[in-house]
């Protein structure tokens, strides 16, 4: 049997399931969501002008939008400063073992790795927690009644209901965050580790900070991690409807009223014509927006390949540094290939010669005295 | 950063607290599954039903007790049927994608066949889709099939799910090639590849994607809100907002059991699921 055949075997399993259950019935959907509520009469684009002018559909698309628009970034941030900051608490204690230099913090811990790892559990171990029980613990704590107008109350400000008016909003974006923190924090903490230790301490040899150190070397070799934890968090973006729904049931204050709730409403209330338009409107959108994404992505790897851009870093104790960043390395690196002209580069920087132009793709970080 | 600086302790108070932010809904549960009756409609009979008055806030009972537990124990058979039907749903779920999930992702990340690309985006779509989207579809199969209303009717569109997929075929993408190309030297077949190399060497991604199907399934709501209309069929995540409002003294505790299978799951299986998830993120 041929390759592609031995494939198509390993994927049956799974394909089979997806067309039965997924693709064939969507077919459907989207057949319904051209036909009239009685009898089979075709009509068209109505139903789909029906959802266009449809309020609620604006509101919740809109109100989607801006949960998305909000959280993500600020999940992306947050997270991305949680594994920055374990990653270099977890070097100092490295070099501490090693015995070169001792931080204050160093010298506090004599297990600092262990402490670490747990530390980090304690960020990863909401994902692991049921909405449905955790849900219990932000009904004390948001409610009119509960505590955290409790402790407004005790710091002399006037409390609100937290789920019934425009906080509500803000409630779901903290639950969101507090959910989806450590998910973010692992990938973005496997990225971190991914790029090479003698590469910072390359940089700190010439005088480079932990910011510079940051911005020059962690963060452009995290664009490929930067695309996936996007991807993940906005999948996870929907999944906030459990604790949305758990909390505030079917109909919850209109800042949080999402695509999902209206989706779940118009099913409730058999209203199949909307809810049919509606939902291939959605996999249109969706698939629009992941051919762009993908093509895009394509489109700058392909781009920036081989092209080099010149950054100049502020200046930092008084010394200019100068790095010649490869802005381009977007989506799918290969990674020996790129390590090894990286290494070859900061041995050449690293001795103080004159970085020499060996390649086209090379990375030199060579100083320029003043 | 030889030196801790102010801004590097003000940082680390920062992480501090906010990993205390983070922990605090855990512990909060814990602590009041331990009060008494008395003492949980006293702090939070206030919220949870309407007994007038404010919560109060107490980081730990006053006169601590396992009561809660031992009247959900033998006090609510209804509680441990909900029980049940979430672990046949999530395990279903679970052993349901071992099967298919792990030989697509295989086939995804080690052949090229023509059609891949396609398939890539067909997986990536339904990936992102929210379940709210497939959910007419779903049950007009599920309708048609007669499956409405049974385990079966969560089961098995679970099973098909693509997250699975695509973390699983990142783990196998990072496979090296060159083990891969001896094994085919020393007479392996495609099968005995995926058996012998693919399975071992891929398990990290393997036990991540049993957890984590398991925790999303076990923490399942819009699925069985959908499929399910029989009350005795519903799991714990349906059934304990409505046990919540009903029974405030056992709240906690029945919450308690409630993330207990999947935390203990989450710290059995806490160093792989670390690297599968971070396998997924990187290219």
């Amino acid at each position: 049997m041929s390759g592609s055949g031995k494939a198509y075997l390993f994927l049956l399993p799974n394909l089979f399931g997806t067309v039965c259950f997924v693709l064939i019935p969507f077919l459907d959907v989207f057949r319904r969501s051209c036909l009239q509520a009685v009898g089979s009469g075709f009509v068209g684009l109505s139903n789909y002008c029906a959802v266009l002018e449809n309020k609620a559909f604006w509101l919740a698309a809109a109100n989607t939008a801006r949960f998305m628009a909000v959280c993500i970034p600020l999940l992306l941030l947050l997270s991305l400063w949680v594994a920055v900051m374990f990653q270099s608490m977890a070097d100092a204690g490295h070099r501490k073992r090693r015995g070169k230099t001792s931080g204050a913090w160093g010298g506090r811990r004599k297990n600092g790795i262990m402490a670490i790892s747990r530390i980090k559990t304690g960020f990863t171990l909401p994902m692991a927690i049921p909405a449905a029980s955790v849900v219990v613990f932000f009904q004390m704590l948001f409610d009119e009644k509960g505590w955290l107008n409790l402790l407004a109350g005790w710091l002399g400000f006037a409390g609100r209901d937290w789920l019934n008016g425009g906080c509500a909003f803000w409630v779901l974006v903290v639950c969101y965050i507090w959910k989806n923190l450590g998910y973010d924090m692992i990938l973005w903490m496997t990225g971190i580790a991914g790029i090479e230790k003698e590469q910072y301490e390359a940089a700190r040899v010439q005088g480079a900070g932990g910011f510079a150190c940051f911005w020059y070397i962690t963060l452009p070799q995290l664009r490929a991690t930067a695309y996936v934890t996007a991807l993940l968090s906005f999948v996870n973006g929907f999944r906030v409807f459990r604790e949305a729904y758990l909390l505030s049931g079917d109909y919850p204050h209109e800042s949080i009223y999402m695509l999902q709730h209206l989706f779940n409403n118009w099913f409730v209330n058999l209203d199949i014509q909307k809810l049919t338009a509606a939902a291939s409107l959605l996999v249109l959108a969706t698939g629009i927006f992941l051919f762009a994404a993908g093509t895009l992505a394509r489109v700058l790897a392909s781009e920036n390949r081989g092209k080099r851009r010149r950054v100049s870093t502020s200046e930092h104790k008084g010394k200019p540094l100068h790095f010649f960043v490869n802005s381009g390395e977007s989506l799918p690196v290969s990674a020996p290939e790129y390590k090894g002209k990286l290494h070859k580069a900061e041995e050449l920087a690293g001795h103080g010669e004159k970085p020499a132009d060996t390649g086209k793709r090379k990375r030199r970080k060579g100083r320029k005295d003043s | 950063m030889k030196k801790t600086t102010i801004w590097g302790i003000v940082m680390r108070m920062i992480l501090a607290v906010l990993l205390i932010l983070m922990v605090m809904p855990l512990v909060m549960l814990c602590t009041n599954s331990l009060m008494g009756k008395r003492e949980i409609i006293e702090t939070c009979g206030a919220v949870l039903s309407d007994y007038g008055g404010k919560a109060q806030f107490r980081l730990f009972p006053q006169y601590p007790t396992m009561r809660a537990y031992v009247r959900l124990l033998l006090d609510s058979p209804e509680y441990f049927a909900a029980f049940w039907n979430s672990a046949v749903i999530a395990g279903g779920v679970v052993a349901g994608q071992l099967f298919t999930a792990v030989l697509a992702a295989w086939a995804l990340a080690r052949y090229d066949f023509p059609g891949k690309a396609a398939l890539r985006f067909l997986y990536m779509l339904l990936l992102i889709l929210p379940f709210q989207v497939t959910m007419v579809s779903g049950y007009l199969v599920l309708d048609s099939l007669k499956l409405l209303d049974t385990y079966l009717a969560v089961i098995l569109p679970g099973i098909f799910s693509a997250l699975p997929v695509f973390i699983l075929s990142r783990s196998f993408a990072a496979i090296p090639k060159e083990v891969i190309e001896a094994a085919k030297i020393d007479g392996a077949g495609d099968f005995g590849i995926f058996i012998r190399i693919g399975v071992p060497l891929g398990r990290p991604g393997i036990f991540s994607v049993v957890i984590l199907s398991f925790l999303e399934y076990w923490n399942a709501v819009e699925q069985p809100l959908t499929y399910l209309k029989t009350e005795s069929l519903k799991p714990l995540s349906l059934y304990l907002p409505v046990m919540v409002k009903g029974e405030v003294q056992t709240a906690f505790a029945a919450s308690i059991i409630t993330l207990l299978p999947a935390v203990l799951l989450f710290f059995c299986g806490q160093e792989s699921l670390e690297k599968g998830i971070g396998a997924s993120g990187s290219f």
